[in-house]
């Protein structure tokens, strides 16, 4: 962007900015409304809703913070966000890692590479309630991958994590990784491509070891995809809900419950509109609090002029 | 099977034909045969039957209930028989069906839990279509014959059963761990080992000195023992995995609902032949449930008119009978010849004739959000064999004492 010289025409440069902008202004006019209007609005709304009795249909007495006290004292309700952050913390950094590993291996040039990547991106297309399904009967220990090892002459192989309150978690995880991973990959296999050859040239003459170029070089320019790629999965993490319906229902016992479902079980099943809009607004909260800091770090005053 | 029409009524003809729009949950095979009863008798009677079929009770009473606040109402929406229209009729958004009940005799004629479930302030809200049995031992008769013991009709004989059909190699109680069917089980045994009295002063009367007391204390000891019967592959199981399970004799009894008939019949068992259907403790009687449709309030003759007559079909003896042998349940009207249906609904029937037999199922008693507490605290019990009795007493009366 060619920039008059400093102070003199700040003005007139700025009034030339906004008369270029005005028809790309207009026509963004309508979906900027409608995303005020739809998305405040409903925000609004389900925050509204928190603080009322409202049970089957939507009414607007009043009752104070009576359903937050209710939601912090359900047991159910404290396990689902226990189990957000593990599910959170290791689907997200698992995703990372197995995806760049599979970009990283895919960008040596390897032969067949249209294969791999379909292969690595195929989970990606199927849905949450059909990969469930699948992992749930390989995990299911009295016909799954157990009672298969056994039939093999392994009398004493266990594997009953999804049977297990402790560990169904983490099937859960496993499931997820498995299906965003290939994803990953492509996105940051993208970043990889685009970097210079002559970098790779360079390393080689200093004689690095190749580890230290992907640690020191490489993953620092690739940092846009890879906030990119945290973005899109911790999106997936606020929204889980599918796969955890598909593999084990919430249970054994409640042991593998996640927030989105608390909410939409309350809100069809238990007709409780008030009880599950509590929660949505503390997922909301904690989306805010997650997102800011990185908002104000892409968007804030510092890069303002950075990006004009 | 032909509706009987009965030709006392003269039907006015409609200037414009009458459409009915049904939203309902019966999508599959045998469900949408049943359905499909009612919707030919209406089309016999010179109406055209819109079908809303939705999958999934939770999506098709959503719609319903979105498009009756919307201003949108379909003619006729499916509910569960219990709770979950109260605040429709508080709002004023459903027919008052009185006069539809009158000249059909409906209250004479259904059985009393079924007909106070259906009415609101002494006026009929809903026609309630069928009877779903809650607690039954289906059981399958070879295996017993094998272990050598009769099929158990208390709670005390199958727990003591267990060791003898472990014995034998098989499964005591095929259950599928999702929290509803251990909910449905923990009701059964509330009603079997606490006894009717228990089961009403907790569900109906929130009492909670009742759930502190001894009798409660010994459904949940009995309860926590039923932990042992069932095998690891249990968490998260369909109900009619477990049903398989029975059928095919590597389990020996399941705690169902009457809709598990279907899957024997599908095996191609007679009953009390090949499998059998013991209702659980029959002194103390019989949890009921079932289905009813709701008429949303609408505007113009033609709609209302085919609101009248879709419920009038629905509560003849007829239509019920037709539509109650493909879907596998019971009529709700007790002046019905069942001498056609299965042994298991013969019992049923029986049953139903005294009304202290019949006993509402818990969606009847307790409002759809402390159902749902109840059941969270029940799975979390069942699931954790630590818990100590008292723990679990403590859980279970803060859910019955929850909500607003």
């Amino acid at each position: 962007m060619p920039t008059a010289s400093p102070g003199a025409g700040r003005k007139s440069a700025r009034s030339i900015r906004w008369r270029r902008q005005l028809p790309a202004t207009m026509a963004l006019l309508p979906a900027a409304i409608i995303v005020v209007v739809a998305y405040i609005g409903c925000m609004v709304w389900t925050v509204r809703l928190s603080f009322t009795s409202s049970k089957l249909l939507p009414k607007f007495d009043w009752v104070g913070l009576g359903q937050y006290q209710r939601l912090f004292a359900n047991e159910r309700f404290i396990v689902s966000i226990e189990n957000l952050f593990i599910f959170g913390t290791l689907f997200i950094a698992g995703s990372l890692v197995l995806g760049f590993l599979l970009a990283v291996f895919i960008d040596q040039r390897i032969r067949a590479e249209g294969v791999f990547r379909t292969i690595y991106l195929y989970p990606h297309a199927l849905s949450f309630i059909v990969t469930g399904l699948v992992w749930r009967w390989f995990l299911n220990p009295t016909y799954g991958l157990q009672e298969m090892v056994r039939n093999m002459g392994f009398e004493t192989f266990t594997f009953d994590w999804i049977v297990s309150r402790e560990m169904a978690i983490y099937t859960i995880v496993v499931a997820a990784i498995w299906q965003a991973s290939g994803l990953v990959m492509a996105i940051l296999l993208a970043g990889l491509r685009g970097i210079d050859q002559e970098i790779w040239k360079a390393v080689k003459v200093d004689g690095i070891p190749i580890w230290r170029v992907y640690w020191s070089v490489i993953l620092p320019m690739l940092k846009p995809m890879v906030v990119t790629a945290t973005v899109l999965l911790s999106l997936a993490v606020v929204k889980v809900y599918d796969i955890v319906v598909a593999m084990t229902q919430g249970g054994p016992g409640i042991s593998t419950e996640v927030p989105a479902k608390f909410v939409m079980d309350h809100l069809f099943n238990r007709a409780n509109v008030g009880l599950a809009m509590a929660c949505a607004t503390v997922m909301l909260l904690a989306v805010v609090v997650v997102i800011s800091p990185w908002l104000y770090h892409q968007y804030g005053p510092r890069n303002r002029d950075k990006r004009a | 099977m032909a509706g009987c029409l009965s030709l006392s009524i003269a039907f006015p003809v409609a200037a414009e034909e009458m459409k009915a729009e049904v939203i309902h949950w019966w999508t599959s095979g045998g469900e949408s045969a049943a359905i499909k009863t009612f919707a030919d008798e209406f089309t016999a009677r010179g109406g055209t039957w819109i079908d809303q079929a939705i999958a999934g009770g939770e999506n098709a009473r959503t719609q319903g209930i979105n498009r009756i606040i919307g201003g949108n109402p379909p003619t006729a929406m499916q509910l569960n028989t219990g709770k979950q229209f109260d605040e429709l009729v508080e709002a004023d958004l459903l027919r008052n069906l009185d006069d539809i009940a009158e000249a059909g005799h409906w209250r004479d004629n259904l059985p009393k839990v079924i007909a106070d479930a259906a009415t609101r302030n002494g006026s009929f809200y809903a026609a309630p279509i069928n009877i779903h049995g809650q607690n039954w031992f289906f059981y399958n008769a070879e295996v017993f014959a094998n272990a050598g013991i009769e099929p158990p009709t208390t709670f005390a004989e199958l727990v003591e059963d267990g060791k003898a059909l472990r014995d034998a190699g098989v499964i005591p109680l095929a259950l599928g761990g999702q929290s509803w069917q251990e909910r449905l089980t923990f009701n059964a045994v509330l009603l079997g080992v606490g006894g009717r009295d228990t089961y009403f002063k907790v569900l109906r009367d929130k009492d909670v000195d009742t759930v502190h007391g001894d009798a409660f204390r010994k459904v949940v000891e009995t309860y926590g023992s039923m932990r042992d019967l069932v095998d690891e592959g249990s968490p998260g199981r369909n109900w009619n995995d477990a049903t398989a399970m029975v059928i095919n004799g590597k389990a020996a009894v399941q705690i169902m609902g009457d809709w598990a008939k279907g899957e024997f019949i599908a095996a191609g068992m007679t009953p009390d032949k090949e499998y059998g259907c013991n209702i659980i403790s029959p002194d103390e009687g019989f949890i009921i449930g079932g289905d009813v449709f709701v008429f949303p309030v609408v505007e113009g003759d033609e709609q209302n008119e085919a609101q009248r007559v879709l419920a009038t079909l629905m509560m003849e003896p007829g239509p019920q009978v037709a539509f109650n042998e493909k879907k596998g349940s019971i009529p709700v009207l007790l002046n019905v010849d069942v001498s056609g249906m299965d042994v298991c609904a013969q019992k049923a029937m029986a049953l139903l004739q005294n009304s202290d037999q019949q006993i509402p199922s818990s969606d009847f008693l307790v409002s759809p959000d402390i159902g749902g507490a109840l059941q969270d605290a029940i799975t979390q019990f069942w699931n954790a064999p630590e818990m100590s009795v008292d723990e679990f007493v403590d859980l279970y009366s803060d859910a019955l004492q929850s909500g607003f």
